[in-house]
């Protein structure tokens, strides 16, 4: 680090531990933390698109996951550079606020700071370079609104939803079985959606895994799945017109909470004393089985002695069910949590069709379905599959899918897919950058190019020659003023997105190019960087 | 550094490591590939186990296992290599799922990554490979389940099916010689379960001493366990009492108890009052009127000599486990409370003989002629712990296939007819597809007719010859051959009676095929820098 001296040639000590501290200043800070996040950038690049590959990461333990969900592969390489961090970061927003495109986000980042890059050597000032990119963001923003399409997400049997939810599916390992995947993700969200509201809880949604069997068995349960079975092992298997009792007071008798002491002196003491508790188990079951309820679930645990009682009187019981099973089971059956034995009444017990133990394979292991439920407001997506990285894999392939669906019941938009709309909006950037009559002009320009990567990104990863195709489909564009030319990947024979039907959320565009134009905006404005030397 | 020469910035952490295209695709060729070489000698009725030992210090350095299975093989494993670690997770899925198979599963997926491996060497996309095994295994698949056939649960050809598949099961394994003789017994054991699938009810006791043939299925019922001193040892006709309640001190469980008292007499007065309590208890057990009580929980000497007083036999810490099975054999409901006297009736498990018995060393339970006849008991007995255990598994492989056979009913032929059945159809499709991704049909054909020459190597034969002549022999049109082990030639496997279970081959193309392409979709690993751990 340069040093400060004084008058006398002393030197200052500006920081404390200033010797061991590396800094980077100027041109030498933009351009390494450019290099950086591009280094990222790189590494998503050959995941886009329906041809992506996928990434294998292996964690610090040594557990390894294969996954080409953009978020996720970010999130586990454990990158330590500050401004890589920052596309991290940028992924993960993405994948909160929308759900996908979480790999476009950041290869669109990669390809601004490629472009940021060039402007920098030709002696461009970045807070220039930022601005024209932000200016350039609004138009690209404005013309996409513009060439978005409303669509009925209800006609045709919701074939528009399926569509979109194929789009999401078929970069991932389970595009084979996209449709019968995008069908059972959109049945899943309009079970549990409201559609007045234009709302979708995905609380509501449960998505369980369970490895064997194969991609393809995978279902959706309109009802819930849980990783539990009966307390005892003669309690009936199945209960059908389930009345259910939910309960967060375990079968023991009470706890209170402020500190006592029950004082034996007595022998006469001690024998009413055992009673008393032997009255507990009684009264506990008897509250509960004279409400009505044919079945108990606990989130706490039972006394042996409490949960013979339930089987004497035939009460079949769960236990240590979790507190996000209990809530939904709550909101799917219409059952009250009933905290206190005491207030037990019949009008807070929920209904279900039937409650019932199914097994898998050969080890034994139990899970308890919960069908046709009152409100029928909550379903499982049960996963299965080969090995249980196929099975995560699914999981975040289905969560993604799930998201768009969701994204299109609140806002009906679409834009067309296959790199399309990115095209549309480079070709509107690349007018308007020869209306600015200053610096920012090249900036816009730059701007335009990079949208451009994205379609040049995709043909690439599917064996395409990305310059001969993107060139073909720009010009194409402009001659048929049509926004909906894109790269043919998966060779169906047209560059049509329209007629290859790949439709993406208008809002997820608009999010990935106004975030990653602002995480640039902000690598763009850092000309320091001071860290300790050793990190 | 980039072409450009800046000097590229670091990203990861320090000992993280980052491998891409090529590098990355090699890795994970290797990886599978070696894993299923080395699993690959145990394939087949010829094929040879493996010694398993465990490092680092202590005494688990003194015990070794000997298998055949392939999870327990790749289970025990410690591998780096994360493709590698996928076919040991497919192995693992295999076993939960269906019990067998999980040889060829890790095999097949690895000859699929090897003929992989040799198309990309051709420079043919990943994802190109990939479409065309997508295309390859749903015809195979549709091969598979269009040759398989069905017969009706109770009929004596669906019982002829469940022992022709036990015997291929057992085939493979050390126990191949007695095969016919554990084969029957496997299927009497699986059939009185009488369609449920829960392997709790079959017990099986190992026990050292004596030859492999001296094992046998008992009909009745084995509990590991004594009975306490001073009972009966021998009870006709009982009626047994299951139960899962505290019988020592008999704590109270209300909050907050503590004794307290000021004089010796009072001392006195409680622990009388304890003793009561106990007694209390044990009047009310002997309400219902047993004359066997097992507790899965210990019983002190009071309330023990207290039944046994009464002429009730006392079984004491009988296990979760033992006192599930007791209660299913006997028809027994597990008791917790014992406030009901009048429903002893219906709590009350029966059977017609309860004794002591000695199987070799050890004293045992014996419950026979229960009510309800759906736990039995398989006794193993062997030379010594290591032929034991691998019996067991071999035993545990046998029960799992014919479980999954009873609820799925359908059966292939075994000798690797079906493996060549589904090569056959790949190859038949690869001419009708356009494009490159034939290629990649023809090479899942090959990898599927590796299983049956990995089977001919490992018997010693000239798999070559042998695998061509079962290619002719089927384009003939002679549906049942298969490889005849014992010859090593072509034979017919409906006269050999070598059959297997639908389930277990479906799952396993499935797994392997969604594995490889898993595998084969990657181009990138990244490796987190290893948690750093303290040393204790």
């Amino acid at each position: 680090m340069s040093l400060a001296f004084d008058d006398y040639g002393r030197p200052y000590i500006i920081l404390r531990d200033q010797g061991q501290k590396k800094r980077m200043k100027g041109l030498e800070a933009y351009k390494s933390n450019i290099l950086a996040a591009k280094a990222v950038a790189n590494t998503l690049s050959s995941s886009l698109g329906p041809k992506g590959m996928d990434k294998m990461l292996v964690s610090p333990d040594g557990d390894v996951s294969v996954t080409n969900d953009g978020a996720t592969i970010v999130e586990k390489m454990e990158i330590q550079h500050p401004t890589a961090k920052l596309l991290v970061e940028l992924s993960q927003s993405q994948d909160a606020e929308i759900g996908d495109g979480t790999t476009g986000v950041v290869v669109l980042a990669g390809k601004l700071l490629e472009q940021a890059l060039t402007l920098l050597d030709k002696g461009i000032h970045p807070l220039k370079i930022s601005d024209g990119f932000d200016r350039a963001c609004d138009v690209a923003i404005k013309h996409l609104e513009t060439i978005s399409e409303e669509i009925d997400i209800q006609a045709n049997d919701n074939e528009a939803l399926v569509q979109a939810a194929c789009t999401a599916l078929g970069s991932k390992v389970v595009s084979k079985r996209k449709r019968e995947l995008g069908k059972i993700a959109v049945t899943a969200v309009l079970d549990v959606a409201d559609l007045a509201r234009r709302d979708v809880n995905l609380d509501l949604i449960k998505i369980q895994t369970k490895t064997g069997g194969s991609v393809e068995d995978t279902r959706l349960i309109s009802g819930i799945l849980i990783d539990k079975d009966m307390s005892h092992p003669q309690m009936p298997k199945e209960v059908k017109d389930a009345k259910i009792c939910l309960l967060t007071c375990p079968f023991e008798p009470p706890k209170p909470k402020t500190k006592h002491n029950i004082n034996i002196s007595s022998a006469d003491d001690y024998k009413k004393l055992y009673l008393q508790e032997q009255q507990y188990f009684v009264d506990m079951v008897k509250l509960v089985k004279n409400s009505g309820a044919n079945i108990a679930l606990c989130q706490w645990g039972f006394d042996d002695e409490a949960n013979h009682l339930l089987l004497q009187n035939e009460l079949p019981a769960v236990r240590w069910v979790s507190g996000t099973d209990v809530e939904l089971i709550a909101m799917a059956t219409g059952a009250r949590i009933i905290p206190r034995f005491q207030e037990i009444t019949p009008e807070k017990l929920g209904k279900a069709g039937c409650v019932k133990e199914v097994q898998f394979g050969t080890s034994n292991e139990r899970m308890l379905v919960i069908e046709n439920c009152q409100c029928t407001k909550a379903v499982t997506i049960l996963i299965r599959g080969g090995s249980q990285m196929i099975v995560d894999e699914a999981k975040r392939s289905i969560h993604d899918a799930i998201c768009v669906i969701r994204n299109l019941i609140k806002d009906n938009r679409i834009v067309y897919g296959g790199g399309s709309a990115e095209l549309a909006c480079a070709i509107q950037v690349l007018q308007y950058a020869d209306e600015v009559s200053s610096v920012e002009q090249y900036a816009i320009r730059s701007f335009a190019d990079a949208l451009e990567g994205i379609p040049c990104c995709l043909a690439d990863n599917c064996g395409l020659n990305p310059i001969t195709s993107v060139a073909q489909a720009k010009a194409l564009q402009l001659k048929e003023n049509n926004p909906r030319i894109g790269i043919d990947c998966m060779e169906l024979g047209t560059i049509d997105m329209k007629e290859q039907r790949i439709y993406e959320t208008l809002s997820s565009k608009k999010q990935q190019i106004q975030l990653a134009t602002q995480v640039v905006k902000m690598i763009l404005k850092i000309d320091d960087v001071i860290a300790p030397d050793d990190y | 550094m980039d072409i450009v020469g800046n000097v590229l910035p670091q990203v990861l952490k320090d000992e993280a490591t980052e491998d891409k295209g090529e590098m990355a695709r090699l890795q994970s060729f290797v990886g599978a590939i070696a894993v299923a070489d080395l699993v690959k000698t145990t394939l087949g009725p010829k094929g040879m186990d493996k010694i398993l030992k465990p490092t680092g210090p202590g005494q688990e350095m003194t015990h070794i296992t000997v298998t055949n299975d392939g999870a327990t093989i790749l289970k025990s494993m410690y591998v780096e290599n994360p493709a590698a670690k996928i076919l040991i997770e497919i192995s693992k899925t295999q076993d939960e799922e269906v019990g067998d198979g999980t040889t060829t599963v890790a095999v097949l997926a690895g000859e699929l990554l090897r003929e992989g491996e040799k198309l990309i060497q051709k420079r043919i996309h990943p994802q190109h490979v990939i479409a065309g095994w997508r295309i390859a295994r749903d015809v195979a698949l549709k091969r598979l389940r269009d040759i398989s056939t069905e017969n009706d649960i109770n009929s004596q050809e669906f019982h002829d099916d469940l022992v022709k598949i036990a015997r291929t099961t057992l085939s493979s394994k050390l126990i191949t010689t007695d095969r016919d003789y554990f084969a029957d017994l496997c299927v009497k054991a699986v059939l009185r379960l009488k369609g449920s699938s829960n392997l709790d009810y079959i017990q099986i006791i190992k026990l050292p001493g004596g030859t492999i043939r001296d094992s046998y299925l008992d009909d009745g019922f084995i509990l590991k366990k004594q009975i306490t001193i001073g009972c009966k040892r021998r009870i006709e006709n009982a009626k047994i009492l299951v139960a899962n309640t505290a019988m020592d001190y008999d704590k109270i469980k209300i909050y907050g108890t503590k004794v307290k008292v000021n004089s010796m007499d009072k001392v006195a007065e409680i622990e009388a009052a304890e003793k009561e309590k106990m007694k209390h208890k044990v009047d009310k057990i002997l309400k219902y009127q047993p004359t066997v009580f097992v507790n899965r929980q210990l019983i002190y000497n009071y309330p023990e000599q207290l039944l046994a007083d009464s002429g009730i036999t006392v079984i004491e810490h009988a296990d979760f486990e033992g006192m599930e099975r007791v209660a299913a054999a006997t028809g027994a409901e597990i008791l917790s409370t014992f406030d009901a006297p009048e429903r002893s009736q219906q709590v009350l498990g029966h059977c017609d003989l309860i004794e002591e018995i000695m199987i070799g060393e050890e004293k045992m339970i014996k419950f026979t002629g229960c009510k309800k006849n759906e736990a039995c008991t398989i006794v193993l007995r062997g030379a010594s712990t290591h032929i034991l255990d691998e019996v067991d598994r071999s035993i545990h492989d046998a029960l799992c296939v014919l479980i999954t056979t009873v609820k799925n009913k359908r059966v292939v032929w075994g000798g690797g007819n079906s493996e060549m059945q589904m090569a056959a159809a790949c190859e038949e499709e690869a001419k009708k597809v356009q494009g490159k991704q034939a290629f990649a049909i023809e090479a899942f054909a090959r990898a599927l007719r590796q299983i049956p020459t990995i089977i001919c190597d490992n018997g010693g034969y000239d798999s070559a010859e042998l695998i061509q002549n079962f290619k002719v022999e089927l384009q003939k049109g002679n549906q049942t051959c298969g490889l005849n082990m014992t010859d090593g030639t072509i034979g017919n496997m409906n006269e050999l009676g070598v059959k297997e279970c639908l389930r277990v081959k479906e799952q396993a193309l499935m797994a392997a095929s969604e594995a490889a392409e898993l595998i084969m979709r990657v181009d990138n690993i990244v490796k987190c820098a290893p948690r750093k751990r303290e040393r204790a």
